[in-house]
């Protein structure tokens, strides 16, 4: 919430004056019912119609004001809501951006998401109710009982008598209804999650003809959320009667206190009739109170998920220790390990090895064997626990990140298609050519099928590139990473789709294009990796072997195993 | 009551009114009993109510008469009389609220359930053409609106109506004359409401799908974080989300701005007719005999009258919402589900698992482009079948035929020479264990994961077959073990594991028949290796296809079919193939060159 007051703030101004209007504006409301007992009480008694027009024409000028009064006001309270919300996403959708690979496995991206739609919303709504009814409804409560004071104390405490009914009433339903939302809001989210697995997997599920089964466990769910929601509702729907309810009994004390009070001539009839009018303002404004209650707490707890996302602190410094080594090699890995559980056994274990400037590294070995864990520590998304990565002769973490990411073209493990046309995808903002990205499109081997797509490079692209093929998909990321010529090719199983075909035009492509470009290739298929000039074999982040191919191939018997394997036994050389 | 916000923002009129009105009814008849009581309760419980404001200006009369004169006997009539009927009209509309409540959700659970039940027997080419947010969002948010509907609009619209026509009766009652006051107010309500109305409906649709690209352009984002930042894209990337959220915000404020008018001007209204009914009111008490008691109930009516007058801008939107949400929904519900076997359609036991296809041809689109053309080949029983050719050659398509996903344009698909459009879909599909390309687990534990295809497997099978699928090292490393919890971004699982785990769960099955499609893509070689020779005891009988892009998984192959452009350019066994020095051939030494 003080984050949230932080960004508030910087419109004090705006608010302030918005928030004098609005007083104004509601005072207007306050005084109406108390220039109506002021006609009935001491005008009609003088039988004065003139008058009775006169002073009535007050109220309805009173009426006016009010309502210009409000809705400009109102409409101040949606500026700044508005200015604030656009400030707020901007700065958290700007700190997610800056989040470390790690912070983002802690934080898991469901939750980033919702918090970047959801909890935004909610503190949006919040911003501008609390402006709009949380000024109005506490002064016409505060204002409406220092009325009814000065009208007739005695009658006043016969009305205040039944608030604290109400107030007990709406804190008892807020109290028992708030959290029976939230276990709804739960309960949504495993009935959407079940909805989503059975459309993802629906194959699987017809396959194994569980659709019954399904059916039976999203039952269960349905069940679930159903019940909750009757629940929570069902203590909802008291709130209503139950107020009608108090307001009618207190009207019903007024009237007959009131009746003492004017046989007593302690009090006029007028009076009792504008009692009865502000007693409704009054508990109107205790309503009004109460939303805002359910509302201000949703929204805390969403401004609370927000600032623990802001309040992060980058684990990832950037570091001026001057470390830097003088070597022929670009790339170089310095007995690095690495886990990424503290507690658990290493993913890396004294890694070292280098690379010359436009040499090709293989990498190859079983799934988890860390392989694609080494990628992540060379582009650091996450920070070494020993040893030390160099590019180029200085430590990688001496680079702030634009100068290291740029230096890179890759393509991960299922790597992101975003939901735009193929030119986009390949472009990334970079501001690159069209010659350039002809020219990566037709060394990845996609400049084809680009062609052959309805628009061309202008062709939409559904999310995740579902209207592409796996092995379209792959060549697509491809030219997406060498299309800026980088310094260093990374491509992790990025061939794993393509026929050997397609694969060795790559290949081809490369050596001649890109003989300049650094390049480190995971594969899982010794051909990808074959003339590489070093290739790295691994196992549970040890190393099995450093070499090329004619090197692991004599040294290295798994290395070995892999390739006759692969190629039956060595049938063909 | 909180209604679900639409990410998607989609807010369309419906268009056809009649048959979603009368697909509505269809659930609704269910409880016609229920809704006659209802009915007759709202009724009650609002001219229970209404009779309060008359009996309260009955009692200020008695006050009226001023200092010493107050006729108490009277007053204490009338305000007992107010308590009783006010205490009935609450427990009325509570009850009433009770019985909506349960309805609606008797009918939302249905309606979920029928939607749900649809999606697990609609064809795999509906979810081709259907996003699945979509479909989510119309069993979430549009589910939703129609249970708020039901629940709370329903009351409201009615309630309105006794309201209205009540009050309105009352007050004539009251003073004729004094109801001339209206005739200014009204025409202003409605001539403020619809220009609102006109006004507002644009910002609100805007507002809604505004926030749906943000949210989704967010999602996205986040999503491919990684990506963006290998490529030091988050400046251009937070240029695009500002443009996004600058659109959002404005038609939100623009959306308020307008909606800024609804308050105050209902208030206004509120007060313009309370001071014009003081004015007249006093007026006719100089000039009659007009008591203070009338004017008092007259107020008290007025507000209640000019209430739903105001709302009504708020009611019908809420109603076109929720009709178009229904016909969303109906969209869904009474979309054309697989057919359904033939009456006569055979329980294939004891499978042999000799499958042919004769001359087959098919389209994913109707009059579209032949995915597959003329192909015929035979996969004999305990015979290894492996198919291979360039992606997007019609390797899977093939899949989708055999498992009945979808149906062929032309010739004939045989399991056991029964055609298999004539055996239950169950059964055929029962026949086969499939582990695909894309790896599909769900929110559970390993163990629930392994044995979802066998219901009853022990956990001893499951270990035993996760150990053949080298998983088990794995599994056991977990924080626990065969109970840890899959869950998305919760373990970190790499996408050759996941393939595992999906082939392990493959191996629990009893089926007679095997496909993998890509199975082991990212899996390791000597991994690979070790599940074949596991597998090799599992097939041993089994009619197998797999389709694979390294070609050392299929050259123990029975029968190799090169596929390309959806026809088989090459068959024969992998001596055969490279003997011929064709299309395979090539494919075979480009891993060497």
């Amino acid at each position: 919430m003080k984050k949230v007051i932080e960004y508030l703030k910087q419109y004090r101004f705006r608010m302030t004056i918005g928030l004098i209007i609005k007083i104004i504006g509601t005072v207007m409301d306050l005084a109406i019912p108390l220039i109506l007992s002021y006609i009935i009480d001491k005008i009609v008694p003088t039988k004065d119609v003139n008058k009775i027009i006169i002073v009535g024409s007050l109220m309805i000028v009173c009426s006016i004001v009010g309502l210009v009064g409000s809705i400009s006001a109102n409409q101040m309270a949606s500026k700044v809501a508005q200015l604030v919300t656009t400030d707020l996403r901007h700065d958290l959708f700007e700190k997610i951006e800056t989040l470390s690979a790690k912070q983002v496995d802690e934080v898991t991206v469901p939750s980033l998401v919702s918090r970047m739609s959801s909890d935004t919303y909610n503190v949006h709504q919040m911003i501008g109710m609390s402006q709009r009814i949380g000024v109005r409804a506490p002064i016409l409560l505060i204002g409406g009982i220092i009325v009814t004071l000065t009208l007739d104390p005695i009658l006043t405490l016969v009305l205040l008598s039944v608030l604290p009914l109400v107030v007990f009433v709406i804190y008892y339903i807020s109290k028992k209804g708030l959290p029976l939302f939230t276990k709804v809001e739960l309960a949504i989210d495993d009935f959407v999650r079940v909805i989503r697995e059975n459309i993802t997997g629906i194959r699987v599920i017809k396959a194994l003809s569980k659709e019954e089964y399904e059916r039976n466990r999203f039952d269960k769910i349905n069940k679930k959320l159903v019940d909750y929601e009757l629940s929570s509702q069902k203590t909802m729907i008291k709130l209503n009667p139950m107020i009608n309810i108090f307001l009618n009994i207190g009207m019903v004390a007024v009237i007959v206190v009131g009746a003492y009070r004017v046989n007593g001539g302690k009090v006029l009839s007028g009076k009792v009739l504008a009692f009865i009018t502000y007693f409704t303002i009054i508990l109107n404004a205790m309503l009004s109170i109460a939303r805002i209650f359910i509302v201000f707490s949703k929204a805390a707890a969403s401004a609370e998920r927000i600032s623990y996302i802001m309040d992060l602190k980058s684990d990832l410094p950037i570091e001026n220790t001057n470390d830097n080594i003088i070597s022929d090699d670009y790339i170089v890995f310095d007995n690095v390990s690495f886990s990424y559980n503290k507690n658990k056994e290493k993913n890396i274990s004294h890694l070292s090895f280098s690379l010359k400037k436009g040499g090709r590294l293989g990498i190859i070995g079983p799934t988890g064997a860390g392989k694609s864990t080494i990628i992540n520590l060379l582009m650091r998304f996450y920070d070494v626990d020993e040893g030390k990565i160099y590019i180029d002769g200085k430590n990688i973490k001496e680079y702030d990140f634009e100068t290291l990411h740029k230096k890179f073209g890759v393509v991960f493990q299922n790597d992101m298609i975003f939901s735009t046309d193929i030119q986009d995808n390949i472009n990334l903002s970079r501001g690159l050519t069209e010659e350039e990205i002809t020219e990566a499109s037709k060394v990845s081997q996609s400049y084809d099928f680009i062609m052959g797509c309805a628009n061309g490079f202008n062709t939409e692209l559904s999310e995740r590139g579902a209207n592409l093929s796996g092995g379209q998909r792959q060549r697509l990321l491809i030219t997406r990473a060498l299309a800026n010529r980088p310094e260093i090719l990374i491509l992790d199983d990025a061939t794993s789709a393509l026929d050997y075909k397609t694969e060795s035009y790559l290949r081809k492509g490369l050596k001649e294009k890109y003989s300049d470009t650094t390049s480190i290739i995971v594969a899982q298929r010794v051909s990808s990796i074959r003339d590489c000039d070093k290739i790295i074999i691994i196992d549970e982040g040890n190393i099995l072997g450093i070499g090329n191919h004619e090197e692991l191939m004599e040294k290295v018997k798994e290395y070995r195993e892999i390739y006759q394997l692969q190629t039956g036994g060595g049938l063909d050389e | 009551m909180n209604r679900r916000v639409n990410p998607s923002g989609k807010q369309e009129k419906p268009k056809n009114i009649r048959y979603v009105l009368k697909r509505l009814w269809d659930y609704l008849s269910y409880f016609k009993f229920l809704l006659i009581i209802s009915l007759v309760l709202m009724v009650l419980s609002n001219a229970f109510s209404l009779i309060g404001p008359k009996l309260s200006g009955l009692a200020i009369d008695a006050i009226e008469l001023g200092e010493g004169k107050v006729n108490f006997p009277v007053v204490f009539k009338y305000t007992i009389l107010m308590i009783i009927f006010y205490i009935f009209s609450g427990i009325f509309s509570y009850i009433l609220s009770i019985i909506m409540l349960k309805m609606s959700k008797k009918i939302v659970f249905k309606l979920r359930k029928d939607a749900f039940d649809k999606i697990t027997k609609l064809p795999i080419s509906y979810f081709d053409s259907n996003k699945t947010g979509d479909i989510i969002s119309k069993m979430n948010y549009d589910i939703d609106t129609i249970n708020t509907s039901l629940s709370s609009d329903l009351i409201q619209i009615l309630t309105s109506i006794i309201t209205v026509v009540g009050s309105l009766i009352m007050m004539i009652t009251i003073s004729p004359i004094l109801v001339l006051v209206f005739a200014i107010t009204i025409p202003i309500s409605l001539f403020f409401t619809r220009y609102m109305l006109r006004k507002t409906k644009k910002m609100f649709s805007k507002k809604s799908s505004t926030l749906g690209e943000l949210n989704a352009f967010s999602e996205e984002m986040i999503t491919g974080l990684k990506t963006i930042k290998a490529y030091s894209s988050e400046k251009m990337v937070l240029s695009r989300f500002d443009n996004h959220n600058e659109e959002a915000t404005r038609w939100a404020y623009l959306a308020e701005y307008y909606s800024s008018y609804t308050g105050p001007g209902v208030n206004f209204v509120n007060n313009l007719s309370l001071s014009l009914i003081c004015i007249l009111g006093a007026v006719l008490s100089v000039i009659s005999n007009f008591s203070l008691g009338k004017i008092s109930s007259f107020i008290l009516y007025s507000r209640k009258f000019s209430g739903p007058i105001n709302e009504v801008a708020n009611i019908f939107t809420d109603l076109q919402s929720s009709l178009a949400a229904a016909e969303r929904v109906f969209s869904l519900i009474d979309a054309a589900p697989e057919s359904s076997d033939s009456y006569d359609a055979l329980e294939l036991e004891n499978i042999k698992g000799n499958v042919s296809l004769k001359n087959v041809y098919f389209s994913y689109q109707e009059n579209g482009k032949m995915i597959l053309n003329n192909v015929s080949f035979e996969a004999l029983e305990g015979k290894t079948v492996a198919i291979v050719g360039k992606t997007g050659g019609g390797k899977t398509t093939i899949v989708n035929l055999l498992m009945r996903f979808y149906d062929i344009n032309k010739g004939e698909i045989l399991l056991d020479n029964n055609n298999i459009y004539k055996i239950k879909r169950n059964k055929l599909r029962e026949a086969y264990a499939m582990v695909l390309q894309d790896t599909w687990l769900f929110e559970g534990s390993v163990y629930e994961n392994l044995s979802y295809g066998k219901k009853d497997a022990i956990l001893d099978e499951v270990i035993k077959a996760a150990k053949a699928c080298k998983i088990h090292g794995f599994i056991e490393k977990l924080p626990n073990g065969y109970d840890t919890i899959l869950k998305d971004g919760g373990v970190n699982i790499s996408k050759g594991q996941k393939q595992l785990l999906t082939i392990a769960r493959a191996m629990l099955l009893d089926a007679n028949m095997l496909i993998l499609d890509e199975a082991t893509s990212n899996v390791d070689t000597q991994t690979e290796v070790q599940i074949q020779l596991a597998m090799k005891e599992l097939i041993k009988n089994k009619t197998c296809f797999i389709i694979a892009h390294r070609l050392s998984t299929i050259q123990n192959a029975d029968l190799i079919l090169v596929v390309d452009e959806g026809e088989i350019v090459e068959r024969g066994n992998h001596q055969e193939l490279l003997f011929k020095h064709g299309y395979y051939y090539e494919l075979y030494n480009a891993q060497f060159s």
